[in-house]
């Protein structure tokens, strides 16, 4: 029977209104936004114009260039030898006012490699900062994803028993979830402390004062690291219920006949609790490597994407140069650049992980 | 050697007593069907023989080794349920074949004894299909198969019909019934439809509230019911129970009336009675004729149904009572006409009144 709350449409409207309002001035407004502004110079406040500069600002995120230097010769044409390696030019003599490649001007050096015999191959990028933190983003999701699914199947199927207060363990696990991350990262930037941090207070009891105290947070090798186990800590509870009511929606009769049929632990597991969770898990490995690509406010918080830029992830640099610089169109760019990245890695992992008939 | 034995076997769950003590012997090779009112404790007590529940007190026998502590895997079982536990990712060969993977099987051996499965159920067609492409008949047939291939010493059958339509139903009773006879296993199947289990039974267990009612072979309990609860389960329409009071006593037995019955003797075997004890008289309503002169119980026709070969009468009797009487001949009886009924007093239980 047609209700006249499902014919009439002006009551439709009126209700999803709210709803559409705030999603078309949150969501889709900005996105087109950024998209426009991605083409042009605009800046958060500037009394000069706005221009269109075409793709200029990708130009500036995204260029990368290869650079095969020689070593330095002496006037004989033997190699110059520092400390009985060969000794190069200043990649910056080769980039700035170079009248033969006017093209890498401004860029510097990102990486280097040897490319057998004395010659160096240089890769050379525009912005060698957003590199980094391109490739940290990627180091972060492709760490987390898999880790985090994995330690919250483990927990799922940990809780998934009927035993007495099984609920105060899936209490615990899940509170670190309903705390703010901002506050978890407060607190974790004391356990990280490098000097009286609980972490290191803990490790140097544990091994009798072996281990020294380590900056975590301080030192490039170990600062990104930190941050991801902190992270897969604190949201892994949310992916452990999901994993749950996965596991909740698999027949207690399969089980049974599993069990009568003389399956082990690990082939129930094989045969039927994985293939049930096929769903979950796409839904899971979806939703971190969303989630994980978003990764901001651990940075904002613990290490400012320092040091040594090692922590700078994407969105922390959209954010900075949008807002920090005011440079919004440059932060624009780098939103669109995420969410292209975002969206191509989604697609991939749909395809990947489609129904095979 | 599958025979199953029971001795006094209890299960409770806290203070709720579910299966209160049952005693049950089946032979090898014998089809035994439970059969009880939903909440009997019939499924509960097949899940226990399965080894999916635990056995609270008592013992369960498989051949000559108590099985009580036994994982289900090493009881020699398979079972069949009523939701078919199909496994929803797997080919119906893979499902088939589920027991011979787990075991490691090669091969060559789970195409040969999946092939040979899907003959005897006449579902070769069906191979490589999924679960979801299936019916239910299907669906049972696969479930059947994965239960054949390891060819099991005891089938167990929990409800397995009761999702399929009326029809598919008695389609697949009679294949059960002729899987039976090819394979020679023993074999427990549990229902609430007595039809399924006078038709392949065995033997018959009937269940109450966790406690045996009666077993025995399905005519016996037909014809010589133990007691009212199996004389009400099993025959359809189900047996007329009558108020009476008894006038004497005679050796094995009683003469009984009351106001719409005239006195008949009848077998007291179900007794002992005494003189001026109320009883209840039963009749089976296919065993009750319209009497061409004087009958032995009077009333008028309260309502016909006829179907065919069949008409059902109901019957106001005298005192207010009502019995049904089922004649295997097409006839009309005007609504409101006085009718007398007869009986042979051969077929006539009589049982002492329950608590």
């Amino acid at each position: 029977m047609a209700s006249r709350f499902t014919v009439s449409n002006r009551t439709g409207w009126l209700m999803a209104g709210p709803a559409v309002l705030l999603i078309a001035g949150f969501v889709i407004l900005p996105f087109l936004l950024a998209v426009g502004l991605s083409f042009t110079n605009q800046r958060l406040v500037s009394p000069n114009p706005t221009e269109f500069v075409g793709l200029a600002n990708y130009n500036q995120l995204l260029d990368l260039a290869l650079l095969t230097v020689e070593p330095l010769k002496d006037d004989a044409g033997q190699t110059v030898l520092k400390d009985g390696v060969p000794e190069y030019p200043p990649i910056r003599s080769l980039t700035r006012n170079n009248p033969d490649r006017p093209d890498l001007n401004g860029m510097r050096e990102w990486f280097s490699f040897s490319s057998g015999g004395d010659a160096r191959l240089v890769v050379l990028a525009r912005d060698v900062v957003f590199m980094k933190a391109i490739v940290n983003t990627f180091t972060f999701v492709i760490v987390v994803a898999p880790v985090q699914a994995g330690l919250a199947l483990c927990l799922a199927l940990l809780i998934n028993q009927r035993l007495k207060g099984i609920n105060i363990f899936r209490a615990i696990y899940f509170m670190p979830v309903v705390v703010s991350i901002v506050v978890v990262s407060l607190l974790w930037r004391l356990i990280y402390d490098g000097q009286s941090g609980l972490l290191n207070n803990l490790l140097g009891t544990l091994s009798f004062g072996m281990i020294p105290p380590i900056d975590w947070l301080g030192n490039p090798s170990t600062a990104l690291g930190s941050i991801i186990a902190m992270s897969i800590w604190q949201a892994v509870g949310f992916h452990m219920v999901i994993w749950l009511s996965g596991l909740q929606t698999i027949s207690p009769t399969l089980y049974e006949a599993a069990a009568i049929e003389g399956a082990s632990k690990w082939q129930v597991f094989r045969y039927i609790t994985w293939p049930g969770l096929r769903n979950t898990a796409v839904l899971i490995l979806i939703v971190i490597t969303m989630q994980a690509f978003g990764l901001f406010a651990q940075i904002d918080v613990m290490t400012n994407g320092g040091p040594l830029d090692s922590t700078h992830t994407i969105v922390f640099q959209a954010i900075e140069r949008g807002y920090g610089k005011q440079d919004i169109s440059g932060g624009s760019t780098i939103s669109v650049i995420l969410f292209v990245i975002v969206l191509s890695i989604s697609l991939i992992q749909r395809w990947l992980t489609r129904e095979k008939s | 050697m599958a025979s199953i034995t029971l001795r006094d076997v209890r299960k409770s769950y806290g203070n709720a007593h579910v299966i209160k003590g049952v005693d049950i012997d089946i032979q090898d090779g014998e089809f035994c069907v439970f059969v009880g009112p939903s909440g009997c404790g019939k499924s509960t007590l097949l899940r226990m023989i399965a080894g999916l529940e635990d056995i609270t007190s008592g013992s369960l026998a498989i051949g000559d080794t108590v099985v009580n502590d036994l994982p289900p895997a090493q009881r020699g079982v398979a079972m069949v349920f009523q939701s078919y536990a199909i496994f929803p990712h797997m080919t119906v060969r893979e499902n088939v074949a589920f027991g011979l993977t787990i075991a490691g099987a090669s091969k060559a051996e789970k195409d040969a004894k999946v092939a040979e499965a899907a003959r005897i159920l006449q579902m070769e067609h069906l191979l490589d299909r999924r679960p979801s492409q299936l019916s239910g008949g299907q669906r049972q047939r696969v479930a059947i198969g994965r239960a054949i291939v390891r060819k099991p010493e005891v089938f167990l059958f929990d409800e397995p019909l009761s999702n399929l339509d009326a029809a598919l139903r008695m389609d697949m009773r009679m294949e059960i019934g002729k899987l039976h006879q090819q394979l020679g296993a023993t074999m427990i199947y549990v229902t609430h439809d007595q039809v399924e289990a006078m038709t392949l039974a065995d033997k018959i267990v009937v269940l109450r509230d966790g406690k045996v009612m009666q077993i025995g072979a399905p005519m016996d309990l037909y014809h010589d019911p133990a007691n009212l609860f199996v004389a009400g389960f099993l025959g359809a329409p189900s047996m007329n129970f009558i108020d009476v009071t008894v006038k004497a006593v005679n050796g094995n037995s009683a003469l009984v009336f009351n106001d719409a019955l005239d006195p008949v003797e009848v077998s007291a075997r179900r007794g002992p009675f005494r003189v001026g004890d109320r009883a209840i008289l039963g009749l089976r309503p296919q065993y009750l004729s319209i009497a061409e002169g004087p009958g032995k119980l009077h009333g008028t026709v309260a309502l016909t149904e006829r179907l065919g070969a069949e008409t059902v009468v109901e019957v106001a009797l005298r005192n207010g009572k009502a019995v049904i009487a089922a004649l295997s001949h097409d006839a009309v009886y005007p609504i409101g006409s006085a009718v007398d009924l007869g009986f042979d007093p051969a077929q006539a239980h009589l049982f002492q009144p329950e608590e």
